[in-house]
Formats: structure tokens, sequence, C-alpha cells
């Protein structure tokens, strides 16, 4: 079953903006999904749609086989959303926001408090439970709204960068939390700007770009179609312009920094062959970025291009 | 972080939607009363003060020298109309800034995304709002005991009036929060609208005493006709009949309801 299907979604805001032109997307039960676009792409536009925050202008979308014109209440029972802007209440303690959140899903009161005590010290915020939630830091705030979303043990998880401004300890513990949740049984759609995040985490992938779906595949197939890798090399000595290495294109950085673009089909001593051949040094390599970001980047422009 | 998860295999299994709709108008109403209690010193202590200052000025030291109103002593005779004001002030007031509040806080949206229907939200806050104007209804009530007997001639009427006042100035209240697009346009409607139609509504004063052109213009104010009916529960005095006051008051909270409904539906100003 798909936990998720949309069919020729439209939305015109009334300023006559397009955000979408046209969305068709499944992700199916069970999934960890990504969901990604640069900014201005459609992506809130479409999960507010889904979440009934937004009124689409035309077209279809389901839950769990739910009609969101026909079976709209049903449908919201099913989803569990963390939206991109703080959107609670700050004058409330976090152990009162999660127990009405669970409320207004019909679960009864000794049950919230039970499941608010098992979310909110998993997500470490039960030392702070009492406390005002203006006064949490912005790490807390956003593992705050992961609790209220799962309160009522949804289906289908929608999270909106939920990482935003979460320093790398703490993303990598909501990434883990999340991966269990996923394996649990509980279908997971993911935006985020932190490609690294979706390439660890997600099994299947949209791109998003201009209101359209621009990509639709595994995480694994796409990954495979990049060709080429980028490394960044340390010099032991300064440069004072960029050598030439052909057929690799080379980018100078700074005085001591080389970006060179290989191909998976190039082995690399050819390369280090060719810059001890120029009596260049090298102290280290890495990866330049994660391989999704390059992919992404690549489709992006492209569709900008087109 | 990771060790508790056991969401998705302890599932249950789905709710009813009538059980999602009870839990949830209850949910509403609890958190209501909690921000009321929480904010007692913005929500319960102004009237208590303002009442206190009317019963001292206008009724223990004005009040003797005016004597007797409809037959009975002038602190009487306002008491009705006192604890009827901070009702319909304090109805008003705690669902328009409670949902204005929600709305610019964005929390609104706990609501919106939840599965509760229109019509459960706007009886959830309306409720609220009825809570608050009740606790300080009971409140003034205890003030004016300090100042004066106050006999209860017809106890439903008394409760009745004060229900169905309180029901439709939330529901005023919701409306207005739901058109408000800032803190501004709250306050206008409670200062320029609702003060003067209260004052003007005989809290103070027996119509009986203005002159014919004041008389009628008077009767056009629905207020009157809430205090009447709520003085008449008391005292068993009106200006005018009791029985226009509950008609109007259910003509209204039916309208008032169906547009709060059908505004949240559209979600005006809320969603996009």
């Amino acid at each position: 079953m798909n936990a998720l299907s949309v069919r020729g979604l439209t939305k015109t805001y009334h300023n006559g903006v397009q955000a979408l032109k046209g969305i068709d997307l499944t992700v199916e039960e069970g999934d960890f999904f990504a969901l990604l676009g640069p900014n201005g792409a459609g992506k809130t536009t479409l999960i507010g749609i889904v979440t009934s925050l937004v009124r689409k202008s035309g077209g279809e979308a389901s839950i769990f086989g739910y009609d969101i014109d026909r079976q709209l209440e049903v449908a919201k029972s099913c989803i569990g959303v963390v939206p991109q802007e703080i959107n609670f209440n700050m004058f409330e303690s976090p152990l009162t926001i999660v127990v009405n959140q669970a409320g207004f899903y019909g679960i009864p009161r000794p049950v919230a408090r039970q499941r608010a005590e098992k979310y909110l010290k998993q997500l470490q915020l039960w030392d702070k439970r009492n406390h005002a939630s203006r006064g949490l830091s912005g790490g807390m705030k956003r593992r705050l709204m992961i609790a209220r979303a799962l309160m009522h043990e949804p289906r289908l998880l929608i999270l909106d960068e939920p990482t935003a401004g979460v320093d790398i300890e703490i993303r990598r513990s909501m990434w883990e939390f999340l991966r269990e949740i996923n394996q649990r049984g509980t279908t997971i759609i993911l935006t985020t700007h932190y490609l690294e995040e979706a390439e660890n985490l997600c099994r299947n992938i949209a791109i998003i770009d201009g209101g359209r779906i621009i990509e639709r595949d595994r995480m694994s197939n796409l990954l495979r179609r990049l060709h080429t890798e980028t490394f960044v090399l340390t010099l032991a000595k300064p440069l004072t312009h960029s050598p030439s290495l052909p057929p690799y294109p080379v980018r100078l950085l700074d005085e001591i920094t080389l970006e060179v673009e290989v191909s998976k089909e190039e082995n690399l001593n050819r390369l280090f062959a060719l810059l001890s051949d120029l009596g260049i040094e090298v102290l280290s390599l890495r990866n330049k970025v994660n391989r999704l970001e390059e992919i992404f980047m690549r489709l992006v422009e492209k569709g900008a291009a087109a | 972080m990771s060790k508790l998860v056991e969401q998705s295999a302890s599932r249950a299994q789905p709710l009813s939607m009538a059980q999602v709709r009870r839990v949830g108008f209850q949910t509403i109403v609890i958190r209501e009363f909690n921000r009321i209690i929480r904010i007692w010193s913005q929500t319960l202590l102004p009237s208590v003060v303002t009442a206190t200052l009317y019963f001292l000025i206008f009724g223990k030291v004005i009040g003797g020298r005016v004597g007797l109103m409809d037959g009975f002593a002038y602190m009487m005779y306002i008491a009705p109309g006192l604890i009827m004001q901070a009702v319909i002030n304090n109805s008003y007031t705690n669902v328009v800034s409670s949902f204005f509040g929600a709305k610019f806080g964005k929390h609104i949206e706990e609501l919106l995304v939840s599965p509760l229907p229109s019509w459960i939200i706007v009886t959830g806050y309306v409720s609220g709002g009825v809570v608050r104007g009740a606790i300080v209804g009971v409140l003034v009530s205890a003030v004016a005991l300090f100042f004066t007997h106050l006999p209860v001639e017809h106890p439903l009427i008394v409760v009745g009036a004060a229900i169905l006042t309180s029901v439709t100035f939330a529901l005023g209240g919701f409306l207005n929060a739901m058109f408000a697009k800032n803190f501004d346009q709250i306050s206008i409607i409670p200062t320029f609208l609702l003060a003067p139609l209260t004052y003007l509504g005989g809290v103070f004063y027996s119509i009986a005493d203005l002159p014919a052109w004041a008389h009628r213009l008077s009767l056009i104010d629905p207020i009157l006709y809430m205090v009447n009916a709520f003085r008449f529960g008391f005292l068993g005095v009106s200006d005018v009949p009791v029985f226009y006051a509950f008609a109007i008051m259910i003509v209204a909270i039916i309208g008032l309801f169906g547009a709060a409904v059908v505004l949240l539906d559209r979600s005006s100003g809320i969603r996009e």
C-alpha cells in the first residue's frame, strides 16, 4: 500500500505564484523517503497540502488510501508532522505540549502521560518537561516537535527540515532515533538541506524543483549514476597558479589546496604520476562532498538551464 | 535516545472518530482552563478589581444619593448588570486573545493538522470562554455579596442568561480573532463596540428613566436585553420582555456559530 499518493497536484497562491505544477508522487508504506529541492522548490507547499495547512488548487492526494478531499479526518489521523518553523506555544511546558497534542488525536490523558514520558525521555527532554518551552535551546525545540509528532504514533511521519540548526552530535543521535522508528514500521518522509542526512537515512528519493518532480528513484540507483568524484588534495608546498593535469579538471582553492575531478573509470595512480611529474607533493587527500550533493546540484542546475 | 522505540510495534487499534472528537474537545477545554489559571492575574483578577471599584464608587459613594431604582437599592440594582458586564468581557476576551495568540504564534497549526473538525475546535474555544465567563461571574458575584444582599428570584433564568450571553460573546471573540491581522485589531471591538454597548445597555440605569428618543435607541442594543434578562433572574424586574432576550441570544448563537465554523473551514487568514 502507498503511504502517500499524489496525482496532478497543483497549487497557485493568491499572489499568482505557481508553487506546484502538477506533481505525481507515491511513497510506499514503510519507506524512508527523501524529498529534496532548493529553497522555494515546492517541498513545504506539498507537505502543507498533505497536512491540510495549504489548500490545493488541483489534483488528488491520499494517505494510506484515504482521500484528503473525502476522508480528511481519517487521513490526518495517520500523519505526524514536524514542521520547518517552531510552532508550539512557547509559554507552555514540553509535557503540556505533547500531552495536549495527543489529546487532539483522541489519545486519553493517562495514555498520553505514559507516552509523553517515553518520548520525552527518548528525545532527552524529560528533565526539561516542566520548564517553559521558550527557554529550550534550538536543538531541544526541534526534538520537542519530533516528540509531539510521535504522540499519536502516526503511520506516516513527515519531517520538514527537522535537524536545521542542530549540532552534529544531536543530529546524529536524531538520525539513529528516526532510523529505528522507521525500522519499526513508520513511514518517514524527510525534507532536508543536509544531503548527507538524506543519503544516510533514505532508501528512495524525489527531487523537486520549480514546482515539478525532476527526479524520482531509489537512492542507490541515483548515486550509481554519478560518474565522477571530486577529491581535495592538501599540498606540501604552495602553488601560485592552478597546474594543468589533463584530462582532469583542476581548481586551485587556495595556495595549498587543489580540487581535482576524477572519473570513476580512472585509477588515481595516473593522477599521482602527473602530480609527481610536476613536482607537486600531496600531504593528504579527501572526498570533497557527499555524492548526493553533486547529483543534486547537477539536476537542479540542469533544471534551471532548461 | 534510541533504546525505547516501540511505538510502531505497539501501535494501538485505530481510534473511533467519536473518541477523537470527544477527547479532542476535552483537551481544548482543559488547555483553555489551564491557561486561565496560569495567567490568573491577567484573566481573573482585573474583573474582580474593577467590580470592587464600581461597587465602591457607584454603589456606595454615589448610589447612596441616587435612592431607589425600580424599587431596589441602587447597589442591588446595578449588581446583576456588573456581573453580566464581567461575563461578557471575559468570555469575549478569552477567546479572542487565546485564538489570536495561537494564530499569531502559529500553534493553531497543532489543531489544524489534527483530525478534529472545525466545529469541535470552535466549540472547544467557545467553551473555554464560557468557563472563564463563569469563573469571573462567580467571583464578581462574591464581591457583590460583600456590598449588598442579592436575591435570586428565577435561578434558571440567571443561569440560562449567563450561559447564553457567554456563548454569544465567546463566539463573537472567535470571529474577531479569525479576522484580526494584528493585536490592535483584537482590542478595537472590545474598546469601541463592546464597552459602549455595555455601558448603554442599562447596567447602571433603567431605560424607563431615559427620554423617549434615548429609550427607543437603547432598544436596538442587544446587550440591553441580556443585562435585563439577567437582572430579571435576580430581582424579578426588567425593562424589556425576557423572552426577547433569549430569542436574540439563540438566534445570535446559531448565526455566529455557523459563521465561525464556515470561516475556520475556509481558514481565512490561517491556511493558505
